[in-house]
């Protein structure tokens, strides 16, 4: 390793004092990403718990993984899949496969490159400004946006939406820590309503492009499990198939399974807050339950049908699950006092059923359910402290 | 009758080299020292110039704005420096002792009246053992308590438990409580759930709580909050234990004793253990007696609050331990990535959460740099107060005195924030936080 601090030993002067100086934030990450540094603990306590902000945050990125790399197969399977190329019944064995990977990888990586160029890129401009290191946030929003992006996004998009997200959704209100909405989600909406065409509607799953003697197969939908639902109140796609994750959606969003594993996992280390996640349960449940008791007063057939799909389909398609474990919990954003994570959790479920089931133009009510609790989630705090501080007014008094 | 408090919240650090009960005596050191840094809220005026002979009890440097509140001397000697920093700032007064003590006489005899105890107790120095909540400073000596709170727990790491330095001085002690039983309407004395010895459990004219659970229920913030909370208008007192035996010792005497038993504690070092200290002494050659070879913190204090002193540094007048962990050394490669085997966290993002009762013999190592509040719910986990510590925290940071005073800023000293630092994923410094939040709202006030 000693070769490696030899390395930063040697460039530091050029960044630090030499020509190079608007670089000296990036020197900086980088170097404390290979070492954590030598620093003591000089005020207060004297020792101190190993965890850090970088800690924190790959302990989300390892959770992401899993789903990651299924998204990454599942771009492929669904690819060959829409061009009739794959054996039925070879089952898992059509899945995971070398040509589903490289396919999937080779549109999936790439987006993922130009996340974390874009964001740290606007995030090492700022540190450089406001003179203050690199946070780390940004490490897991880069994955989290092309998780959430459809396969076939054109790159400068995701760029687009990122720097959107960054600038407008994080540095202007004063960067990591002080942001109102989750600044994954900002470049999701961005994308969302920038370019529609491309971020909804049946042909933006699956990527359909064909070689010389291929063609799309006879009767084939691009749709999603949600976008079936909302213009028939119907889907083609098994419940089981979807808690596996083998439907068109998002990258990251589609295997139920793998996000479960990871909302464990981040619930086990203590990183993400299980009563987001559980209040999240428990506001879909139950909403999923209302509209099952007012599915027969629905006027129209395809409404009725959609509300009346028993409540835990709504956990298994569309994008609640990763919603929910991913996007919901981002503690800056959410609320931050305990009771109130309850309340943000519960409200993030219920209002993201409700969206997706009555306005059929946002299949993904778990976006707009998020941004909006985001903007409520201050309001939510202030009121379980006003709580406190009333009781505490009270006993004074008494 | 007892009553007992079960503390939910908290945590007791796992750490290697928590001191036997067994007590030394550490020979007196030839050099002293008072720091004006340590009494928080004075701002001292010398008394003495550098070559005056001095005798224990008698007064170094008192209160500019109160000048009845008296920092004495621990022993007799001579004034040998007077060490002054930036605009004149006074850092340290360092005093020369004689081999053998010779003590100012204040007159022994118990007191009758609230006033002849106060005049004592400020003319002996032994006031400066006396902590007034809110703003965790020297008591106002005009100031009514509600109550005065004496400690005896010790659950912060290698902490000194009262029965080992009570041992010998329970005359001096049940006098200490007499005399504080002038100065208020309430004592209270808290004390472990499982405490047997006897001059606590059977202490006259006090008011017994027992606590269990994890540090912080030893702090007297917790014990306050159980009892009697704290409302806006209110005061109350706090101390150790032993300086009720320090103040009871004034009174039999007639002479100002710091002497004190102390815990030694911290993988540093070679043999743990208790010792009979006197305030102010130089620890310089204590430390090369009992502390292995190699790089070291040296904490007059505990780990979780007190001060580093280096090597050849003195004891605090009213210090009540002594701890000495490594200093930590070098970077760690990719430590943020590698699952973290030996890595001590609250937090199970380490693989370490694999092996739960193992012991640590941890580093002053920050761990990380600091960075913005990002992670919320962590401080709550052991912060056992009715209070929402980060929104407080805001509220100290952007100087609203209003909401730190409605947030409950009252109800809490820097100390009750320690664990919470050590937690802490951004490496903020809480407790200079709280302490610059509480001087900020005494100076609004007074």
């Amino acid at each position: 390793m000693k070769f490696i601090q030899n390395i930063f030993d040697a460039t530091r002067p050029a960044v630090t004092t030499g020509k190079l100086k608007p670089l000296y934030p990036l020197h900086n990450a980088l170097e404390t990403m290979m070492f954590v540094p030598d620093h003591n603990a000089h005020s207060g306590a004297h020792v101190r718990d190993a965890i850090d902000l970088k800690r924190t945050m790959v302990t989300v990125i390892f959770a992401l993984v899993p789903a990651l790399i299924f998204g990454i197969f599942n771009g492929g399977y669904q690819h060959y899949k829409a061009l009739g190329l794959l054996n039925d019944a070879m089952g898992w064995g059509q899945f995971f496969t070398v040509d589903n990977f490289l396919f999937g990888a080779w549109k999936i990586v790439p987006m993922i490159a130009v996340t974390y160029m874009a964001g740290l890129g606007v995030e090492i401009y700022f540190a450089g400004i406001n003179k203050h290191p690199v946070n780390e946030g940004f490490l897991v929003s880069g994955l989290l946006i092309p998780m959430t992006m459809p396969i076939d996004m054109p790159l400068w998009m995701v760029a687009i939406s990122t720097i959107f997200a960054v600038l407008i959704g994080k540095e202007v209100f004063g960067g990591t820590g002080m942001n109102l909405l989750n600044p994954a989600l900002t470049a999701r909406a961005f994308a969302f309503f920038a370019y529609p065409s491309f971020m909804s509607g049946d042909k933006v799953w699956i990527n359909t492009t064909t070689e010389a003697g291929q063609a799309v197969v006879d009767g084939f939908s691009g749709a999603t499990a949600l976008g079936q639902y909302a213009t028939s109140g119907t889907t083609t796609f098994s419940a089981w198939d979807a808690f596996l994750g083998l439907i068109p959606g998002s990258i990251g969003e589609t295997s139920t399974l793998l996000i479960v594993l990871g909302g464990i996992y981040l619930i086990a280390t203590g990183i993400g807050s299980w009563k987001i996640m559980a209040g999240s349960t428990l506001g879909a449940i139950a909403m999923g339950l209302i509209f099952n008791a007012a599915a027969p007063h629905m006027l129209t057939e395809a409404q009725q049908n959609f509300m009346s799909i028993p409540f835990y389909y709504h956990l298994v398609f569309g994008s609640w699950a990763f919603a929910t474990v991913f996007m919901a919990t981002d503690p800056v954003s959410a609320a931050h006092t305990e009771r109130g994570k309850w309340i943000y959790g519960f409200l993030v479920g219920f209002l993201g059923i409700m969206i997706r089931v009555f306005n059929p133009a946002y299949p993904e009510g778990m976006m707009l359910a998020i941004l909006f609790m985001n903007v409520m989630a201050p309001l939510i705090d202030h009121y379980v402290v006003n709580a406190n501080i009333q009781k505490r007014l009270k006993r004074a008094k008494a | 009758m007892s009553k007992t408090h079960t503390i939910r919240k908290g945590l007791n650090l796992p750490l290697v080299g928590a001191p036997s009960a067994q007590v030394d005596e550490a020979p007196l050191s030839a050099s002293f020292a008072l720091n004006p840094e340590e009494f928080t809220g004075l701002s001292p005026k010398l008394a003495v110039k550098e070559g005056d002979a001095i005798q224990a009890g008698q007064c170094i440097f008192h209160d500019k704005k109160d000048p009845r509140i008296q920092v004495t001397s621990p022993v007799s000697g001579t004034v040998k420096a007077i060490v002054r920093g930036e605009k004149r700032r006074l850092l340290q007064v360092v005093l020369a002792a004689d081999a053998s003590t010779t003590y100012h006489n204040f007159g022994k005899g118990m007191p009758s009246t609230a006033e002849e105890a106060k005049d004592k107790l400020l003319n002996s120095g032994a006031w400066t053992a006396l902590e007034m909540r809110p703003y965790g400073r020297i008591a106002n000596p005009d100031d009514q308590p509600k109550a005065i709170f004496v400690n005896g727990m010790a659950t912060a790491p290698f902490a000194t438990e009262a029965s080992v330095a009570l041992a010998g001085k329970e005359e001096a002690f049940a006098a200490g409580l007499e005399v504080l039983g002038l100065l208020s309407p309430k004592t209270v004395l808290s004390l472990e759930a499982s405490e047997s010895f006897p001059a606590l459990t059977q202490a006259k004219g006090v008011e017994i709580h027992r606590f269990a659970g994890k540090h912080p229920a030893g702090n007297t913030s917790v014990h306050i909050a159980a009892v009697s909370p704290l409302n806006k208008g209110e005061v109350v007192w706090t101390l150790s234990a032993q300086d009720v035996a320090l103040i009871g010792t004034v009174f039999l005497t007639g002479e100002y004793h710091c002497d004190r038993v102390v815990a030694a504690g911290g993988s540093g070092f070679t043999n743990p253990r208790y010792f009979r200290v006197r305030g102010g002494m130089n620890l310089e050659s204590f430390f090369q007696a009992e502390v292995k070879a190699g790089s070291f913190r040296y904490i007059s204090g505990s780990v979780l609050t007190g001060a580093s002193i280096g090597a050849t540094g003195y004891l605090g007048v009213n210090a009540q331990q002594i701890s000495v962990i490594p200093e930590g050394q070098g970077t760690d490669f990719l430590g943020w990535v590698l699952p973290g085997f030996g890595k001590y966290s609250v937090s199970r993002t380490f693989f370490s959460f694999l092996t739960p009762g193992k012991k640590y013999d941890l580093t002053t190592k920050l761990n990380g740099e600091e960075r913005a509040f990002v992670v919320t719910g962590q401080y709550d986990q052991v912060f056992p107060f009715d209070i929402y510590p980060n929104q407080l925290l805001k509220a100290v940071w952007a100087k609203d005195l209003e909401k730190m005073e409605a947030l409950g800023i009252y109800e809490v000293t820097p100390e009750d924030f320690a664990l919470c630092e050590v937690v802490c994923t951004s490496k903020q410094p809480l407790q200079q936080m709280v302490r610059e939040g509480l001087d900020l709202l005494y100076t609004e006030m007074n």
